[in-house]
């Protein structure tokens, strides 16, 4: 690895009970990046993440976090230095979007360190910087998915770390809240320096938020890099089995997948647009 | 506040009542009033206190705003418990119930924890596996009563609930338990702040689910485990009392706990009060009086979720 790294893994075997769900992975997080985790459905993308983000602890190998075994620090000290926003989470029947942000300090408080000044000041930048500060005292039930989204993520950003894990941040939202959210991940990686790892569904979405882009399948790491030279047609048939074409999306300039027509399949070999 | 206020008040009621027992020491009320009145005030005080914060602490665990202390089975392990010390060893007294009480809440909470399946356990299958124990074990309570039905008078009522055998050796016997599981479960109320978030949010928040979960079920254990053997299984004040402080206080347990423990014994106390009322020249019990108050109020809880 040429780049820096803060968080990574090193010869992961990670496995729910007996079940193996990748063997020997490793994989390391450059520093700053906004990087992204793409594969099919169960190639063990959120597995990798969960285990990065300490919810998993691997079968064998280790994550590292600065350098160190992340099961041999205290959990409140990686909770930090490191957010997660998990796949599902529960908001307790009534809780209004601010009590529900200002839960994420919790590793800055103590039975003898209660609620201060400076958890106040950090709750309200973290929701004026996901935009949810005017919802501040509404139940967080009544809100639309999008908005939930980004009360979750102000939570996490509450939470002040530099390492902010996603998984699937976008998966139930319709598709100007999936780019509103992922707009807000893009403005928080540019302007707050932090690093982002975030598991995503959608190709077009990675190749076009990700300054760093994992490819896995069968969970193996197929490619990682700038996605601007991963994503070919040939990885995206080889990860994910679809014969397509890329072409370069006329809004940034990144890769964008077009998936062959029938058509198109049967007439031959695939080109790399 | 407002809460802070009723309880003053309704505390101040009964004490009314002591007071004036205790003031004219010639008067014949005041072998009444100070040998059982006031260590059953007490014991209310205690045993509302251990049943409210139980069911907060449970709810809270649980996920699910609808469950109770005796959802695990907590309270029928230790009122089966007891009934066989009762049976069998014929043990009267509360000084030796408790152990047994304390023994039977333990050995079902494993139970629960083994069947609802060990490590893998959600709070789902926990609920499945404390109401299927919950059924066996009540059966099994009903069936001692029924094949020994003469000898275990005492028993009969305290299986209703009733504060009214509480006398000052009774309120000492529980009053450590129940003070522990106090200082227990409020210790846990920021941690199951984070666990109310999910498994993945508490952990990733710092919190560690495991040791949250062990603490609380600990804290349960010994207010349900104490609170049982003093007065029997009291229903509904462990359900309603949480959901009754959740409209005001909103799902905090750093204030939804102390609320708790501050309104359950109000209500515990009240019902007892009303139920020595109704009931004159004798009384009802007081498990009796929150079943028929709580119920209707249960459903009405139900109906509107």
């Amino acid at each position: 690895m040429t780049q820096e790294s803060r968080l990574g893994g090193v010869g992961l075997t990670l496995a729910y009970d007996r079940r193996v769900v990748a063997r020997d992975l490793s994989v390391a997080v450059p520093d700053r990046s906004f990087t992204v985790v793409i594969g099919p459905n169960a190639c063990g993308k959120s597995t990798l993440l969960r285990a990065l983000a300490r919810t998993l602890r691997p079968a064998a190998g280790t994550v590292l976090l600065d350098g160190r075994d992340i099961h041999s620090l205290r959990s409140r000290e990686v909770a930090r230095t490191l957010g997660l926003l998990p796949q599902s989470s529960v908001a307790p029947e009534g809780i209004t979007v601010a009590d529900l942000v200002a839960r994420g300090r919790y590793p800055h408080q103590g039975l003898l360190r209660q609620w201060s000044t400076e958890d106040e000041r950090v709750v309200t930048g973290s929701m004026a910087a996901t935009g949810v500060g005017e919802l501040a005292d509404r139940p967080v039930d009544e809100l639309s998915g999008g908005q939930r989204q980004r009360v979750w993520i102000a939570m996490a950003l509450a939470q002040q770390t530099s390492l902010l894990l996603l998984d699937e941040p976008t998966t139930y939202l319709d598709v100007a809240h999936q780019i509103e959210v992922l707009d807000l991940c893009a403005r928080l990686h540019e302007e707050q320096g932090r690093t982002l790892v975030a598991v995503l569904h959608d190709l077009h979405h990675a190749a076009r938020y990700a300054t760093h882009l994992i490819a896995m399948r069968d969970g193996r790491v197929v490619a990682q890099g700038d996605p601007r030279e991963v994503v070919t047609a040939a990885l995206v048939e080889e990860v994910f089995g679809l014969p397509c074409r890329i072409v370069e999306d006329p809004e940034t300039g990144t890769p964008l997948v077009v998936p062959r027509a029938r058509r198109g399949r049967q007439s031959g070999p695939v080109t790399a647009g | 506040m407002a809460v802070l206020s009723i309880a003053v008040g309704a505390k101040q009621l009964t004490l009314v009542e002591v007071w004036h027992g205790l003031i004219s020491t010639t008067s014949p009320e005041h072998a009444v009033v100070r040998q059982m009145r006031l260590p059953r005030t007490l014991l209310g005080l205690l045993a509302g206190a251990a049943l409210g914060v139980a069911g907060a602490l449970m709810q809270a665990l649980t996920r699910n705003p609808l469950a109770d202390p005796g959802l695990l089975g907590i309270n029928a392990g230790a009122s089966a418990a007891v009934a066989t010390a009762t049976a069998l060893l014929g043990v009267a007294t509360v000084r030796g119930w408790i152990w047994f009480a304390l023994l039977g809440a333990v050995v079902v909470t494993v139970a629960v924890h083994a069947v609802g399946g060990g490590r893998q356990a959600t709070p789902e299958r926990l609920a499945l596996a404390g109401a299927a124990l919950n059924a066996v074990l009540y059966s099994y309570v009903s069936a001692v009563m029924l094949l020994d039905a003469a000898s275990l008078d005492r028993l009969r009522f305290w299986t209703v609930g009733s504060l009214a055998t509480a006398d000052f050796t009774t309120v000492a016997t529980v009053a450590p338990f129940i003070l522990g599981g106090l200082l227990v479960g409020l210790a846990g109320a920021r941690p199951l702040n984070a666990l109310a978030l999910g498994d993945d949010a508490a952990r990733a928040l710092g919190a560690r689910p495991a040791l949250v979960r062990a603490g609380t079920v600990t804290a349960v254990t010994l207010l349900c485990g104490a609170a049982t053997a003093a007065c029997g299984p009291i229903v509904f004040v462990g359900l309603l009392v949480p959901h009754l402080v959740r409209a005001l206080t909103g799902p905090d347990l750093r204030w939804l706990l102390p609320y708790s423990a501050v309104l359950a014994p109000v209500l515990l106390l009240g019902a007892d009060v009303l139920g020595r009322v109704l009931g004159r020249p004798g009384e009802l019990q007081v498990g009796l009086v929150t079943a028929v108050l709580g119920g209707p109020l249960f459903l009405r809880l139900v109906a509107r979720r």
